[in-house]
């Protein structure tokens, strides 16, 4: 029940937003409010949640299509627990981010990012392989336009090569869907049983390619992580990349053991590269987004890594890092957009000197920094440990790779960090403006809070991901078609 | 005494009531004075295309065994039926969406062409002999040709008629001929009398269906007989395309579904690779062409030719899911398709002018409720989740998966990632403006009335395409059972 309502308060909130003609300020209220709400049934749920149970939380189920077996149900392990909640955070962080801008046509916009959230949570919170499909494929729907009509000058562009690059994925996805579906009688992930045949396999793994992005599937990433407005962008690096953890943890591992020990090596490759490449990129890049962009796609590929290492110590920190990841990634992407307001520009040239008399930004910058850079003793860096030491049992190489990119984090880290804090402005620099403002700070904090607390427990997610805290054994128990 | 035949009424009556309803609105169009004449072409019309639905409806109820009607001429059963409900919705949508067509001339006897084309595609779905299908197919199609050419002040209307009238009368030629060559080779006219006396490898036999199938092709608008369409589509008035665009397909579908598997399950193997070849060349060419149309009702045309396609591969699997999923399909696509011809209709009027995509721009933010209706029907199209197209599509892949044709679902998903590009075009349109230009394109004579009638009937059609989607499965269950009444 409680599952369907989070799924189901968004994209009612959603409606009512559309339909009923209220101002842009109750229009903006009324979204916060309904994001606020999911969090609340998020806080709510979590106190009632029992990690220890081999069951499915909070699950419903309903006939749907059943002539082809497919069917709504929803329900969610731990692991689907922590990424819902990834999305309730990041969701009210970014309606209240984009309430604190301004955005012009409010109704639309706050619509259409409640229509996002609330089909985020169908896609962490789906055990039908159909069901997950279609609300894969919904939150396209306001990307689409959100990225399309609210975003910078080349966002057509940046939707198009988007949508273009997410389609191709979810199309091939959706050949398979229908080849591995038919093929058991059911849509259903705790009946579909596994498969060998490598052509399905491959259907779903570029699909997820796509979305997280790998190398070399990310040539959407650059324009629709600039070109979208700071909160669609959180949205996107933070939590839709968050579906292709979801489609590698919770489809392609459990359901297709063949094909991912055929192909392990070939995905930790890539995975490997594209952290590599990602933290070159990030290094290079000329603009606050830029790095932010490509550090989100390099921790993608880390995280990859973690998930395909396919042992505990891998797959925990996976989720860890998944969460982090999508909270720092979200957080910087408000940042940058709070700075770009003030600066009127985010070009690391033409920034620098903001810590002066603005103690706040500053030390938000500094800690979100830190978390980035994996700053031992931080959240991330148990993420990126248990991750590296969980691929470092499938080949010390790709740990290799691994460790050198976390030096590469801290190099593009600290080069941002005094980007955008500490070097001297050039002249015809932009000017700073104020400090943050309270406003902001309530957007921000919470996330920086959130941070800290996992910093000092992070056993908090890692502990509480798969029943019993066995995630091998937990993904390999599903293999078997259970009735 | 002659001995009269027994006349099943309740079988005829959804036909009856659309020929009643043309014949009083064509004494409408001479008795009726000038200013009350569209409002009682339309109610009259309108009452038929209801009056039918609802008689085909109870024929639907009590018909769960088919039977054989006037010496085998006509099948009464559930798939005629159901199909004869849906072409009757459709008829009724196209009723109020050119409510507000603002035509002068001729009102009554469009309205009374409409009735009479409605009623011989309402007949057509469930003729069982050659000789009534053909009767049939003229029927409607001789009232679609005067309907293209209603318009006698456009070029593109007089344009669009001859060209649906040489065409069309080609395709009905060769239908024609080939049901020359079957009766010729067996004798028979009956769909099931031509089975049991069936001389299959008869060369004649086989060319005569491959006749037929070709000329109903025309009429499904399958490649490479869809040459037509376009043009047809483009040049008609946009009340017309939509009602040929859902009502044709709908009709020539079914009728064509009926005749393959009745008429020819012996020769399955045969007319499934045949269809299965139209379906590729439907999709192919329905999609690629769509991509370089700037107006939007060719690029729709040529979207009905690729939907064509999709349609043909449940026709291809020849198995009951198959004709199931072409039902299904057909439920969503039809809605889809109508509605977004009332749009680009209103979109016509408003601006005087033929619609390009371009003239889309701005459309979603000025008319709130048709842009985003507008969107819902090109993702229904395209068949998006959230949209009964998506469970259209997803239904005809897996019929075909099963019948054991995996590489159609692969050529299929290509077709549907490739028609994103047009669907999603438009979509773009609506909302995304380059260079923000606000009021670059401007409503010729200011912004009309809203137009509730053409309103209501856009929000029917959209209930339709989004709630096929949520309740797939009554859907599926009707389609299940019309289906059923075949021989698979």
């Amino acid at each position: 029940m409680l599952t369907t309502l989070l799924i189901v308060v968004p994209l009612a909130a959603a409606l009512v937003v559309w339909v009923l003609p209220l101002s842009d300020e109750s229009t903006a209220g009324l979204a916060l409010l309904a994001a606020l709400a999911e969090v609340g049934l998020w806080v709510g749920g979590a106190r009632n949640f029992d990690f220890s149970s081999q069951e499915q939380q909070y699950s419903a189920s309903r006939e749907w299509f059943s002539d082809l077996g497919i069917s709504y149900s929803v329900g969610l392990y731990g692991f689907q627990f922590w990424l819902v909640g990834l999305t309730v955070v990041v969701g009210a962080a970014a309606i209240g981010y984009g309430m604190w801008a301004g955005r012009e046509r409010p109704r639309a916009y706050f619509g259409l990012l409640l229509f996002l959230v609330g089909s985020l949570v169908g896609v962490f919170a789906s055990q039908d392989l159909l069901l997950f499909y279609v609300f894969f494929e919904a939150m396209l729907i306001p990307i689409y336009v959100l990225v399309g009509v609210w975003g910078g000058p080349a966002r057509v562009k940046a939707t198009v090569t988007f949508v273009l690059y997410t389609m191709f994925g979810s199309l091939l996805m959706l050949a398979s869907i229908i080849a591995f579906g038919i093929s058991q009688g059911t849509f259903e992930l705790a009946g579909l049983g596994t498969s060998s045949n490598d052509w399905v396999f491959l259907g779903f793994l570029v699909a997820f390619c796509v979305k997280a992005p790998l190398f070399p599937f990310h040539g959407w990433l650059r324009l629709a992580y600039t070109e979208s407005l700071p909160e669609v962008a959180a949205i996107l690096s933070g939590v839709v990349s968050k579906a292709a953890v979801f489609g590698f943890v919770w489809i392609v591992v459990p359901h297709f053991p063949g094909p991912v020990q055929d192909f392990r090596g070939l995905v930790l490759v890539l995975a490997a590269g594209t952290l590599a490449y990602g933290s070159l990129l990030a290094f290079r890049q000329p603009d606050i987004r830029g790095v932010v962009a490509y550090s989100s796609m390099a921790q993608m590929g880390l995280i990859v890594l973690g998930i395909f290492s396919v042992n505990d110590l891998g797959l925990d920190g996976a989720i860890l890092h998944s969460v982090n990841h999508g909270l720092v990634s979200a957080g910087f992407f408000l940042l940058a957009g709070m700075i770009e307001t003030r600066a009127g520009t985010g070009e690391l040239v033409r920034l620098g000197g903001l810590a002066k008399g603005r103690p706040a930004l500053a030390t938000v910058v500094i800690v979100l920094g830190m978390f980035t850079l994996a700053v031992p003793g931080s959240t991330n860096f148990a993420g990126e440990f248990a991750i590296l030491a969980g691929v470092f049992q499938r080949g010390w190489g790709y740990a290799a790779v691994g460790a050198a990119a976390i030096v590469l984090a801290a190099m593009y880290a600290l080069r941002l960090v005094s980007a955008i804090l500490h070097d001297r402005r050039s002249s015809g620099g932009a000017d700073g403006g104020t400090d943050l403002v309270g406003g902001e700070l309530v957007l921000v904090l919470p996330i920086v809070a959130i941070l800290v607390v996992l910093s000092a427990w992070p056993a908090l997610v890692t502990e509480r991901s798969f029943p019993l805290d066995q995630p091998t054994s937990f993904i390999t128990s599903q293999q078997e078609p259970a009735g | 005494m002659i001995e009269t035949p027994h006349v099943d009424w309740l079988a005829l009556s959804p036909t009856l009531a659309l020929l009643g309803a043309a014949g009083v609105a064509l004494l409408g169009a001479v008795t009726v004075p000038g200013h009350a004449r569209r409002a009682f072409s339309a109610a009259v019309t309108g009452s038929g295309f209801i009056v039918s639905a609802v008689f085909a409806a109870i024929v639907f109820d009590r018909s769960a065994d088919p039977t054989m009607l006037l010496s085998e001429s006509m099948t009464r059963d559930r798939l005629g039926a159901l199909a004869a409900v849906i072409l009757a919705l459709i008829g009724l949508a196209v009723v109020l969406v050119s409510w507000g067509d603002g035509r002068r001339g001729h009102v009554g006897e469009y309205y009374a062409l409409l009735a009479a084309a409605g009623g011989g595609m309402v007949f057509i779905v469930s003729a069982s002999s050659l000789m009534t299908m053909f009767l049939a197919l003229e029927w409607f199609s001789i009232s679609l040709y005067v309907l293209c050419a209603l318009d006698t002040h456009r070029r593109e209307s007089l344009e669009a008629g001859l060209k649906y009238l040489i065409i069309g009368s080609f395709g009905s030629g060769v239908l024609l001929f080939g049901c020359a060559l079957v009766y010729g080779s067996t004798g028979q006219l009956g769909f099931s009398a031509i089975k049991e006396a069936t001389g299959a490898d008869d060369p004649l036999f086989v060319t005569g269906m491959a006749m037929i199938l070709a000329g109903l092709a025309f009429k499904v608008s399958a490649a490479p007989f869809h040459m037509w369409t376009p043009d047809v589509y483009q040049g008609a008035p946009t009340s017309v395309t939509a009602f040929m665009a859902g009502a044709t397909k709908v009709a020539a579908l079914v009728v064509t579904l009926r005749i393959l598997v009745t008429a020819f399950p012996e020769q399955a193997e045969i007319w499934s690779v045949a269809v299965a070849v139209l379906a590729v060349c439907s999709l192919a060419i329905g999609n690629l062409a769509a991509i370089a149309q700037r107006d939007v009702k060719r690029m729709l045309a040529y979207s009905s030719v690729s939907h064509a396609g999709f349609l043909l591969i449940a026709i291809a699997a020849n198995s009951e899911d198959g004709a199931t999923s072409l039902l299904y399909y057909l439920i969503p696509y039809a809605a889809a398709t109508v509605g977004a011809f009332a749009i680009v209709g209103a979109r016509e009027r408003e601006l005087g002018r033929p619609v390009s995509v371009a003239s889309l721009e701005g459309l979603g933010w000025e008319r709130p409720f048709l842009g985003a209706a507008l969107w819902a029907f090109m993702l229904s199209l395209a068949g998006f989740p959230l949209t009964g197209g998506f469970f259209g599509k997803l239904f005809v892949f897996s019929a075909i998966y099963e019948a054991g044709w995996w590489w159609l679902v692969v050529l299929g998903v290509l077709a549907t990632a490739l028609s994103l590009a047009y669907y999603l075009w438009v979509v773009r349109a609506l909302y995304m403006r380059p260079g923000e230009v606000r009021g670059a394109v401007v409503a010729a004579g200011g912004s009309p009335p809203r137009d509730l009638v053409l309103s209501s009937a856009v929000a029917a059609a959209l209930a339709v395409t989004v709630g096929s989607f949520f309740f797939v499965q009554p859907l599926v269950d009707l389609a299940r059972d019309a289906a059923a009444s075949l021989p698979l």
